[in-house]
């Protein structure tokens, strides 16, 4: 008998009709031989934003994975060029939303670096102090989010605890908690008051203490070191061949840390350590941001040491913006706000790259300017994206449990990936 | 770069008839297309250049009427502590280049962005797939003269 006969002559025919119709292919010859494909995401709590993955599994194995970005590509390096360079200060907070700090001194560098201008010593020592405040509030995510994706709610909610701390310290140092805009081209956007130094001492004196009680929870737990231990490993070549920064390349044994190896800033006045660690799995990048935590607050205090009084803005009134009640009450100061506002720095026609070590890697600013007051091109080079592509090497054969903690090490910020 | 190394560099890459220039402090190198992999493999391979990371691509529209696109790949030598960038000027009318997969691993998803971006086509990529922008997506944003604020209707949204 014909197969469409049978078909039509059965009890179920109408549904056996429609699923012929629609042209759904299955097979059922034995349900444990098929490879399932598994959409995780975009969205699911453990993926920290919207990266969608497609993973096909045989039984709870990972054979492979695909990760796919653009759920939260807004553009930027389009709006870019229709920005003035002061205009898309903000929308760097909006790139790595997790420290966004760190993000406004990586631009107003790269701009820095275009039109050749040189910012006073203490203006140098704000942005430093920033960006590391940047670095503890994003790793402590990093690390809280990692040990709750394993299941552990308390260290999370400890870490949130100090990274409010921080939040409230840019209250006082720029008025916004969560998207600063606190750099400015040629500086900063005000100075560092006593208050706010006094709040930033107050903290990294109580916060290793803190760090401590939250590391007593967590490095000691069993169930964590057997889920981290040995999880996502990715052989040091294979790092290399990446193109990894951050974390990820010093947790698999290569020292390489733009602080150290391009200082900027006053980073070679400084005295600091980069933590490095062999293991190359999901451990030893909690130790290297944990280490980084400690470090982070090591450079903050000799800064705030060593932070000299005096301008923290360039003097250079035809590329800085002019302080705003110099605008309210002095013609020159009008005139050069005005023409900053609306035709921007002009910069010399050429090109420029410059990159700073954020918390999740190197993030740089290839600038291409023709001279008007727009960028040509901006091209951001963001960790995030860079290390997004370690996400299907490091998964191969590894359990669909392993995935979160896996996403949870490797730190995306999607805002930063889709850019 | 000191000076003695980038003679040294020079000399690497003088059978590529490369073009050097600067951009603030590292060297950059035009180089041809056609030889675009045998040079990149003596940046990565030679023992005194070991440029063994791609850490960026930048993909250039410069709206110019010849060479109007760009690659600048970003490379950076972990064991000697430099940085060089290495440009390949593109065909106006059909954008296309061997892609540097084979050389550097990471050169994959750069190149999806600069294909998705730009509409630079390489030749024999693994997976050339657009990144971010859905794939009926039929224009390339970062063009210049893709407008601002898109094209109307380009992008179908969702029934009710």
């Amino acid at each position: 008998m014909d197969i469409q006969d049978k078909v039509a002559k059965s009890k179920y025919s109408k549904i056996l009709q429609t699923l012929e119709s629609e042209n759904l292919s299955v097979t059922f010859d034995d349900a444990l031989d098929n490879e399932m494909i598994l959409n995780m995401g975009p969205q699911h709590p453990a993926t920290h934003g919207v990266l969608r993955l497609l993973v096909s599994l045989d039984g709870e194995t990972v054979l492979n994975c695909v990760p796919e970005l653009g759920y939260l590509h807004r553009g930027y390096e389009k709006l870019a060029e229709a920005c003035t360079y002061h205009e898309f200060i903000p929308h760097t907070d909006r790139l790595d939303y997790l420290s966004p700090m760190a993000n406004n001194v990586g631009y107003a560098l790269a701009v820095e670096k275009l039109i050749h201008l040189e910012i006073p010593e203490r203006g140098k020592y704000i942005r430093v102090i920033i960006a590391e405040l940047a670095r503890i509030q994003s790793h402590l995510l990093a690390i809280g989010a990692l040990v709750m994706d394993i299941g552990a709610v308390t260290p999370f909610l400890w870490a949130i605890r100090e990274r409010e701390k921080i939040l409230d310290i840019y209250d006082i140092i720029c008025g916004a908690r969560f998207t600063n805009t606190y750099t400015r081209i040629g500086g900063v956007a005000q100075d560092l008051t006593d208050e706010a130094i006094n709040g930033i001492r107050k903290f990294i004196d109580e916060f290793i203490a803190n760090l401590d009680d939250m590391r007593k929870l967590v490095e000691r737990n069993k169930i964590f070191i057997i889920r981290c231990e040995g999880i996502g490993y990715l052989s040091k070549e294979k790092c290399i061949e990446l193109g990894l920064t951050g974390p990820l390349i010093r947790a698999c044994g290569i020292e390489r840390d733009l602080r150290k190896a391009e200082p900027y800033l006053v980073y070679d006045k400084l005295d600091f350590d980069i933590p490095v660690y062999t293991d190359s799995d999901c451990l030893a990048r909690y130790y290297v941001r944990i280490d980084e935590l400690v470090e982070s607050v090591k450079i903050i205090r000799q800064c705030l040491d060593k932070i000299p009084a005096g301008p923290y803005n360039a003097l250079e009134t035809k590329k800085v913006l002019p302080k705003k009640d110099r605008i309210y009450t002095k013609m020159e100061e009008l005139i050069h706000d005005f023409m900053l506002i609306n035709f921007g720095v002009n910069p010399p026609v050429g090109e420029s790259y410059s990159a700073i070590e954020a918390s999740k890697g190197e993030l740089g600013f290839y600038i291409i300017s023709d001279g008007s007051g727009y960028p040509f091109r901006l091209k951001i080079r963001s960790p995030s994206f860079c290390n997004l592509q370690a996400l299907a090497p490091m998964m191969k054969n590894c359990m669909i449990s392993d995935t979160v903690v896996i996403i949870g090490s490797v730190d995306p910020v999607m805002g930063e990936a889709d850019k | 770069m000191k000076e003695d190394r980038l003679l040294n560099l020079k000399s690497k890459l003088s059978t590529f008839d490369a073009e050097f220039t600067e951009v603030n402090g590292s060297p950059a190198v035009y180089i041809d297309k056609s030889r675009i992999i045998e040079a990149c493999r003596v940046l990565k391979e030679d023992e005194s250049l070991k440029f063994v990371s791609l850490v960026d691509s930048v993909s250039v529209d410069r709206f110019t009427k010849k060479d109007r696109y760009e690659m600048i790949y970003n490379l950076v030598s972990i064991e000697f502590n430099e940085r060089i960038f290495v440009k390949i000027r593109l065909d106006s009318q059909k954008p296309e280049m061997e892609s540097l997969c084979s050389v550097w691993e990471s050169a994959n998803w750069y190149e999806r962005e600069a294909y998705d971006m730009i509409g630079i086509n390489f030749i024999n990529h693994p997976d050339l797939r657009r990144m971010y922008m859905p794939e009926y997506f039929e224009y390339h944003p970062l063009r210049k003269d893709f407008p601002l604020m898109g094209i109307p209707d380009s992008l179908p949204l969702p029934n009710k």
